[in-house]
Order: structure tokens, then sequence, then C-alpha cells
């Protein structure tokens, strides 16, 4: 499909997608520019570690920076683009530039919390198509297990300039109950399950025992996750992610120098971003930013959700994913209880295999976010180089999706679409 | 599930947004923000119209009426408290605290009126109880 050839309206409409339709460009309306076989993936490194209390988080960052540029078969001296969010220490970029001792021409911190890594490739491959960097790396990494960080269940101090702060600071609103807001929402307006929920942490258990270094390997069935103990009504504690130490980086490169490393040639195709938010006090805690960030990610691949062979969904909690697979067209608004159910996101038994490495509810959820982990995995698939049991045949395609901050109030999102050459 | 009284509340910030809100609630009087130029009634309270970016807003006393959106227990501290986005009669949802009600038969749609609770050396805050 070409890409001035595509009717944003006959898409979405085709992904049954409403919200913000009327926010989309019309049809012939799409920017020339894409990043479609502009930029590849060379390089990727997930940090094995889930508890470190010897390392400091910046050490953390060099490593897993070492460990993808070493993937891709490049140096530290390769580098120079460096893309950061808020987990590296210090303001923006400028320390862990300064600690990895980078020569740099081109940076970004973008901060939307877990979402920060899809977006951050996404600007890494918009910097190298435009030429302002030639090596673009990615970092993230941190220790909330370590530091001891009660992260779903105490408020999140706030910046006291934030003009939300009057207004919801005193309510003590904490990430676990945000979301859990959401699930009891989706579960009165769709009639979705608490049964619906645990398939989704069932399927990403079955992922996680062929994973040897997921914190939770144990494969566990619906009934386990109904009987774990309930931590904020309807979500129980099987329905939230781990809480880990570690972290991943990503290299990307221009496609000159991806032809001479000794990968296989992985491209980004398409990509989307958003920030949903409470819009003056006229919300819908069921709708996540993927409604808008997927169908942009979709309309720049030039691809449709039947056509996804793999998907990483950030998987905070369960119904994190649920609402994620709705909003990004895998099915219906209101059909992602019945999608999930009955292990169709298990690979080799379902139709879309999510999350094969465990993900967040099973592996890790470095820094408390989850993004990175996501593309990790799908470059994995696309490479052919999951774990065996996992591996999804033919794997050419391939979805990532991320969701920052706090679903109940204001969140980033990020997708990403990956091709393999 | 006990009936849930009180907590301690963390005094909201006053900026120059949002004292005059404070200073109407020490007198349990619910204000909300409305836009002259269109109308409309928006939360959370600010200078500029989220709707339409007229800086014409205006602080207008409420009926104090909503519903329950959507909302969660935090039952992992000493005194569990509940978590809610309330719909206003006037329009806007917001997010606050429901008290007066045993948590174990709220439900989503409940009709629930106003109440204002002192904070910890601080003006009170809107909470919301079931009607």
């Amino acid at each position: 499909m070409e890409l001035g050839d595509l009717d944003l309206a006959a898409l979405l409409t085709k992904l049954e997608i409403e919200p913000y339709a009327d926010m989309l460009p019309g049809k012939g309306e799409l920017p020339g520019m894409t990043v479609k076989g502009r930029a590849y993936i060379a390089g990727i490194f997930e940090h094995p570690t889930r508890l470190a209390p010897d390392k400091t988080v910046a050490q953390l960052h060099a490593e897993v920076a070492l460990g993808a540029l070493g993937d891709a078969g490049l140096t530290r001296d390769d580098v120079d683009g460096y893309f950061c969010s808020g987990d590296a220490p210090g303001p923006g970029p400028a320390s862990m530039a300064e600690y990895m001792n980078l020569k740099l021409r081109h940076m970004d911190s973008t901060e939307i919390g877990g979402a920060s890594y899809i977006a951050l490739a996404a600007h890494a491959a918009e910097a190298i198509a435009l030429g302002k960097c030639d090596v673009a790396l990615v970092t993230l990494a941190g220790r909330p297990r370590s530091e001891g960080m009660a992260t779903g269940t105490a408020p999140r101090q706030r910046d006291p300039n934030q003009p939300e702060a009057p207004w919801e600071a005193p309510y003590a609103i904490t990430t676990v109950n945000g979301y859990a807001m959401c699930a009891m929402r989706h579960m009165y307006d769709y009639g979705t399950t608490s049964e619906q929920l645990a398939w989704v942490k069932v399927a990403a258990s079955h992922h996680a025992r062929h994973n040897p270094h997921a914190m939770l390997p144990e494969v566990v069935m619906v009934e386990d996750v109904l009987n774990s103990p309930m931590i904020a009504d309807p979500l129980h504690r099987l329905d939230c992610c781990v809480i880990s130490d570690g972290g991943g980086a990503i290299v990307l490169v221009r496609p000159e120098i991806a032809k001479q490393l000794k990968r296989p040639l992985v491209s980004i195709i398409g990509t989307g971003e958003a920030v949903k938010h409470l819009t003056g006090g006229t919300f819908d805690l069921t709708t996540s930013g993927a409604s808008l960030a997927g169908p942009t990610a979709f309309a720049e691949a030039g691809v449709t959700p039947a056509d996804i062979k793999y998907a990483s969904i950030y998987d905070s909690f369960t119904i994190t994913v649920i609402i994620q697979l709705e909003d990004l067209g895998f099915c219906a608004k209101g059909a992602g209880g019945k999608f999930v159910a009955d292990g169709n996101l298990i690979s080799g038994i379902g139709k879309l295999p999510f999350n094969t490495d465990g993900g967040g509810l099973c592996n890790n959820h470095p820094a408390n976010r989850g993004s990175m982990t996501k593309v990790l995995e799908a470059v994995r698939q696309l490479r052919g180089e999951a774990h065996p049991a996992v591996q999804v045949r033919n794997c050419d395609l391939a979805l990532a999706q991320g969701t920052g901050f706090q679903l109940a109030t204001r969140h980033g999102s990020a997708t990403m679409i990956m091709e393999r050459e | 599930m006990a009936v849930f009284t009180s907590r301690k509340l963390a005094p909201p910030i006053i900026t120059a947004e949002s004292k005059a809100f404070f200073d109407a609630a020490r007198q349990s009087r619910f204000l909300i923000p409305t836009c002259t130029a269109c109308d409309r009634a928006h939360w959370y309270p600010r200078a500029v119209c989220p709707f339409c970016t007229s800086d014409k807003v205006e602080w207008r006393e409420a009926s104090g009426r909503g519903t329950v959106y959507a909302f969660s227990v935090m039952r992992r501290v000493k005194e569990p408290y509940i978590i809610a986005h309330v719909t206003l009669a006037e329009g806007p949802t917001m997010l606050t605290n429901i008290v007066g009600c045993d948590a174990d038969h709220l439900r989503i749609g409940q009709a629930v009126t106003v109440v204002f609770q002192d904070t910890d050396n601080g003006p009170p805050v809107p909470l919301f109880k079931p009607i």
C-alpha cells in the first residue's frame, strides 16, 4: 500500500476505532516524511539482573549501553546520538553523557513515563532519517527493588508546580488504585470479568517459564490469580507486574551502517505517540492514549492489526493490556476481555502471541517503566532469537506498545511497528 | 467493612489559581470554574478554559451533587480510604475521596453529595458521601 493512497477514515472504520478520529489528518494529508526504512535497530541488550544492590543506576545504564553496542558490533566511540528519560540520573542526558564519556551531536530526553523508550526510539529514528546522528543509543535502568520503593501502593511525590497538584494530592491516589478504577469501569461498561483479566497473567506465565531470568517463572492458572490477595479491587496481586531492578538499551543506526553489521535487519516502519489526560473533566477511563498513538503508527506503516505476527503490550497490570489491545484495534472496544481469554495471547496456541519474555507481569519491570523491554522482546522475535518454545514462526512484523504514568489521570502512550527485512 | 470516617488529609497547595476555591471551602462553599465565553464548567480549575481557551473563567457555586463514575478502595494502610472519580451535576468529573459509607456496598452510579473535611494544617477539601 502506498502512503499517499491511504484513507485514514476507512482504516479507522475497519479497525473499529472512534476516539480522537477528528484529530487525525484527512485523506491525502499524511506527511510525506516517514521513518519507514530510514533507521534500523542494530543492537539490543537486557540486563540479566533483577536485584542490583551493589550497583549504581548510572552503572546499570552504562552496562546496558555497552551490551547493546556489543550486540550491534559497535563501540562507545561510534555513538553520536543519546536518548534517555527520567530514570537517567541527573537532568536530561548531561550526566549520563559525561559518565559514559559520549561525544554527541544529537540528544533527546522525552519524559512520558514507561512509554518513553518507544517514543525515544522513534525520535532516534527520526533524527537518523534527518541526518542528525548516525548511531543512536537509548538506555533505561533503575533499582526500585533495591531502593525499597513501594511503587504501586504509595502516593507518588508531586512537583508543587504541577497544576493538578492542589486538586489531587489530598486524595492520595496510588498507581494500583488508579488502574483498579479503570478495570472497575471497564467491567461496568463492558461486562469484563476477573477471569478474563487473569488470562493475561496466565499467558505471560506460560512464556516466562522459558525465560531463565524471569522473576516469576512459575506457570499460573486463572484460579491462582483469583485466589491471590486482593490489592485494589478488582486487581489481585497476580494482576500486578513485578518490581525489579535492571535495565535495557537499544542501538539504532542508519541503513548504510545496518547493512555493514552482522545482525538481522530490523527496521522501524511506523510510530505514534500521545498523551491522554482528563480533558477538563470529560473523559473515559476505558480508553487509553493507544487509541491515538496506535492508528498513527499503523497508518505510517501501511499495515493493519491483522498483519501483526507478534505484539509486546505494556502490562503494568492485566487491565492495561486489555485496554491497549482494544485501542490498537486488535479487537473492538469492550471486547478485550473475550479476546484475551482461553489462551489467545499464548505463543503457539492463541491468535496473537504477546510478551513472550514473560513481560512485566512475570519477567521484569526495570525502573518501573515497561516499554524498553517491550521493544527488546519484539526485536528478538523479529530476529528469530526468542526462546524456541515461544518463537513465533515467520515473525516478520511486530508491534511494541507502551503506556506511562497513570491510566486513571494523565498518561503517555507510544506505539512502534517494526519489520524484519 | 467499617464505615469510613476520616484520615489525615495532606493540605492542598495554595496557588494563585487555587486560593479562591479554598477560601470558599473554609465557608463550606463548593465552587466550580465556569467559562462565561463557552458556558462550560471544567475540572480541575484553571485560569484558562480548557475547552475554548478563553480567560473569562469565573467561580460559580455548585450544587455539590454528583454520581460515582469509578472508585477504588485503598486497603493497604491502617485506615482504608476510597479514591473515586465523581461526575458532578454541572458536567465535569473530578478526582476525590468517598466517605461515610461501607466500601463493600459502594457501586458505580451511586448518587453522592459534597462534604468538606479539614486537612492537616490547611483548608478543607471537598469529599463526597452517598445520599
